[in-house]
Parts: C-alpha cells; structure tokens; sequence
C-alpha cells in the first residue's frame, strides 16, 4: 500500500489570524489515480491545494511525495519534483504567446526529465492534445475563458507532472465545454498521470474521480468512492445544512 | 538581432568612439556624451529589473549615488586608481541591490517602489551627516594629472564610459535571450503562476536586483572625477530617478533597444534644452514626454515600430 502513495498529507494545519482553514486535514492519492476534492465554498479546498503545491507554508503537518517530505520545499522545487497546477481563475504569462507559456515550464521545471529533445516539439505536441494548436502563436491576453482555462491545464502539463491538480478548471464553462475538459483529464490518465480535481459541478466529479473526499469548515468529513460520499449523511448536512 | 551580429555592433561602437577622440577636440561634446553615456547605462540597469522583471525601483539615485560615494572615499583614503574604483562601486552597488532583492519577499508593485525611494532618502540623509565625505558641503576631487591614452582627462572619462555603456547594453542582451530573461518575464507576467511552473523566482529577482546594482554603481564611480566635486544634493538628484525610469518608458521597455533608445533621445533633447534655454526646463521637459508616450504610445517607441510594421504587413 504504502509504495503506490504518491502523495500523502498528514495532519496539514493552516490558520489565517484566528480562522482555521485547515484543521489536520490527512489524505492519500495513489500513484495513477483519479482524485476528487469536493466540499462547500470556503471550505479549505484551494488552500488545501496551496499547501500540497507550495505556495503556501502550512502552520502543521506535513505534505510527503513520493515518500519525501516535501513540507519545507518552496514552490518551484516540488514542481520539480513533478506537482504541477493550474488556477481557478487563470494566471497566463499574458505577454507571451500560447507556446512561449509553455516553453517556461518545459524549461524550468520538465528541463531534466523532458522526453524527447525541442522544447517546441513537446509544447505543440500538448497544444494538440488540448485542442489550442491552432492558437500557439497568438498572444494569450486575448483569449477566450474556455481557452484560458486549457491553456492553464496544458501549461501544467508542460511541466511534466507526475501529479497534476486542476483546481476548478471547469467552473463557469457550458456543458458541452465541461465535457471537452473532462476528455482532455481523462486522456491525461492514459498518459499515467495522477490527477487531483477540485470542482464545483458534481456531474464532472462523479463520472471523473474514482475516489472522493469532502472537505467541509477546514476539516475532512468523508472520503470514499463517489457513489458513497453523495449518500453520506455529514456530506449532506455540509451542502444542504440540518 | 542575433549574437554576432550584435558583438560586431557592440565592438564596432567602441572603435568608433574612440576614433572621434581623435577627430573632435571641442571638450564640451565629450562632457555631453559622457552624461547620455551614463544614462543607457542607468536606463539599461533600470530596466533589467523594471521592464524585464516589473519592480518599478525609484532609487536609481541611491545605487548611483553609493557608486560615486565609495569612489570619493577610496580616492579620498587610498588615492586608488579608476579601476579599482569602478570594481568596489559596482561591488557596493550589488550589495545594496541584493537587499533590494530580499526586500521583494515582502513588498510588490507600488510599495515596492515607495520603498526604494524612501532607501534613497534614508541614504542621502546618511551622507549629508558623514563629515569624511564633505557632508552637506560636500568636497572637492582633484583629477589625475594625466589621463592614460587620451590627451586629456574629460576624454578619457568619455571613453571609459563608452565602454560601461556597452558593457550594460551587452549584460542586457544576454539576459534578454537567456533562460534568465524568460524567467524574469515569467515573474512580471505572473510571479505565483512562474513559481508554480518551476521558476526559481526568488533567487531570479535576487539576480535582477543585484545585477541592476552592480550596473548603476559602477555608473556612478567616474562621477567625481567627471563632476570634480562632489556632494548630497547632486549624486542624490532625483533626475536620475525620473530619467532612468522615464527613458526605457520612451523606447520601450522589453527589449535592450528601448532603454539605449530613450536614453539617446531623452539624454539629447536634455543636454540641447541646457544650452540653448535653461536646466530648469530638464524635468518639464522629461515630464512632458513621459506623459505624451504613456497617452500615445504605451508601448515606448519599440512598440510603436512594431505596431506600425505589423499594419503595414496586413
């Protein structure tokens, strides 16, 4: 058991003055898996993801990848180490191009674990797979949302994750949109990598996520596969209240 | 412009400016380049870390200032020759610019920049109470008697400025076309989206600031020699502030070109404005231009090129 965790959280503890946002919150992806992160807004989900991705220090516990404790690490290293993310609301490089976004991770964080040799071969070849081929030359301030949002996906790609965490890549999307989104994850499963997905719309997370786990107030309520944590009575009470 | 192409332009200024020396012998172009020559090295300097990197740094005084400084006090002390003195001025310089870097751990955008002029405030009030540098009085230089190579000292100060000039626009380029520069372009864009695709953006900006440092000290060491007096009020002047940052606004901030180009434009239209109506009218002047670029062409005049060669292509 213990060698197919590729990431372990033991007890990560982050308070913002005097609100916990994260009160020792502990779980375990496997290596390969597909991982839901659900929860109420406000619940801890994105801090949740900052503290397994570095970009922010936890007050306790400890994030361990790959059997390494990775807490004090800054966030450049672990994406080094193969955790990539992408945003809620998009962070693109806004005065490159589609391909120069990714030029920037496959250089910094994929540079020693690249497959193959041109950094613009790999870029185009995940452009492609994202459905923004056509679009690598144009200039990213003037995107689309539903390109934005592929753009972040892929650029976190670029970075030749072991652990990809998509937090709310589909939110405000239309359904056909979502769907398209939820292919390009599920292909990235094919490709052996591990995905973290926090999302709002339960459609996507039920059919995408072979496990589930529910944060709710900074805390862990349930975990479980989807079909067991959508009739657990504290995940109920969480969204619907008493 | 690709590598060889701009060694050759880089080492083809050099000869030919130093072959003017031996055409031109009316002093007062040579104290008039020599200010335009000081300025692509601080607009150069500046941008490295405002353009590419996007922390807007007020204190351009303070690093060129500490440059000119540590030269009076070595020359004062030790009567050291202009090399050395040019070697420990870029060395306090990127001292006070590796600070500078730590400093953006805490504080980004405009309070960044507030406490970059607030550094220079701090330091000139610092020299105007030190009484081994001539304190607000400030103190006299006596240059060498004779300049090595040139037939006269203004000359070759000219010429040992020339060749910083380039030194900076050169430091630029590379950065420019490294792994540097796309990283410190990554960290303007989006300093939490660079750090989480794997740049390194504290030890980058760190780079940056030191860098930049090291540029605008070593600017300042000939300055006593060239000024032959030194004191607060001039090293401190905020016109270095406001040029260094007004002139890579006027070229264009994100590539080389832009700063060297401002810096030539501006530093002319200054040193033309000096003889011909008053040095009052300096800052107006820059004012004036400033606030027309960012109106018409926010880009800097890099931008506008492209912008215009693009419309002509479609």
């Amino acid at each position: 058991m213990t060698d197919d965790v590729l990431l372990d959280v033991r007890k990560v503890r982050k308070h913002f003055g005097g609100f916990a946002a994260l009160n020792d919150v502990t779980l375990q992806v496997r290596r390969g898996e597909r991982f839901g992160l659900i929860g109420p807004n406000g619940s801890g989900k994105t801090t949740l993801i900052n503290c397994i991705s570095g970009t922010l220090r936890t007050d306790g516990g400890h994030v361990v990848f790959e059997g390494r404790d990775i807490t004090g690490l800054p966030a450049h290293r672990r994406t080094r180490l193969g955790i990539a993310r992408s945003f809620q609301i998009p962070k693109p490089f806004a005065s490159m191009t589609v391909l120069e976004n990714l030029e920037i991770p496959l250089e910094y964080a994929a540079a020693g674990r690249s497959h193959s040799g041109d950094a613009a071969d790999e870029a185009r070849e995940i452009l492609r797979l994202m459905g923004l081929d056509a679009k690598s030359d144009v200039v990213t301030a003037g995107l689309t949302q539903i390109d934005l949002r592929k753009l972040e996906l892929a650029r976190a790609m670029a970075a030749r994750p072991k652990l990809l965490i998509s937090d709310e890549a589909m939110a405000g999307l239309s359904a056909a949109e979502v769907d398209e989104i939820l292919t390009i994850l599920f292909e990235l499963k094919g490709r052996g990598i591990t995905v973290i997905m926090i999302e709002h719309i339960m459609r996507a997370v039920m059919r995408f996520s072979e496990r589930v786990a529910v944060l709710d107030a900074g805390e862990k309520i349930a975990e479980g596969p989807p079909e067991e944590v959508v009739s657990n009575k504290a995940v109920e009470r969480a969204y619907l209240g008493d | 412009m690709g590598g060889a192409r701009f060694w050759t332009a880089a080492i083809g200024v050099v000869v030919v400016g130093l072959l003017v020396t031996r055409v031109i012998s009316n002093q007062y172009y040579y104290f008039a380049a020599y200010v335009i020559l000081q300025y692509i090295v601080l607009a150069t300097a500046w941008n490295i870390l405002g353009g590419y990197t996007g922390y807007v740094n007020f204190g351009t005084a303070a690093f060129f200032a500490m440059g000119a400084y540590t030269s009076l006090v070595l020359i004062k002390a030790l009567s050291a020759p202009l090399p050395v003195l040019l070697l420990c001025a870029g060395a306090v310089g990127g001292l006070l610019g590796l600070g500078l870097g730590y400093l953006t751990l805490r504080l980004k955008g405009v309070f960044f920049s507030i406490a970059t002029l607030a550094m220079a405030v701090v330091l000139q009030t610092m020299f105007v109470n030190w009484e081994y540098v001539g304190g607000s009085r400030g103190l006299s230089v006596v240059r060498p008697a004779r300049a090595p190579f040139f037939s006269n000292y203004v000359e070759f100060l000219f010429a040992v400025m020339l060749v910083i000039a380039v030194a900076a626009v050169a430091v630029a380029w590379w950065i420019e076309h490294s792994w540097v520069g796309r990283g410190l372009t990554a960290i303007r864009d989006n300093e939490e989206a660079a750090e989480c695709m794997g740049v390194p953006t504290l030890r980058l900006k760190v780079l940056a600031t030191t860098v930049s440092g090291v540029l605008m000290g070593i600017a300042g060491a000939p300055f006593p020699y060239y000024v032959t007096f030194l004191e607060p009020g001039s090293a401190f002047n905020l016109d270095y502030a406001v040029n260094s940052l007004a002139m890579p606004m006027i070229g264009g901030t994100t590539t080389w070109v832009g700063p060297v180009i401002g810096a030539i434009l501006l530093g002319t239209a200054q040193q033309v404005a000096t003889v011909t109506i008053s040095s009052a009218l300096n800052l107006l002047l820059v004012g004036v231009i400033l606030v027309a670029f960012v109106i018409l062409a926010p880009q800097g005049l890099v931008g506008l090129a492209r912008r215009l060669t693009a419309r002509g292509r479609a």
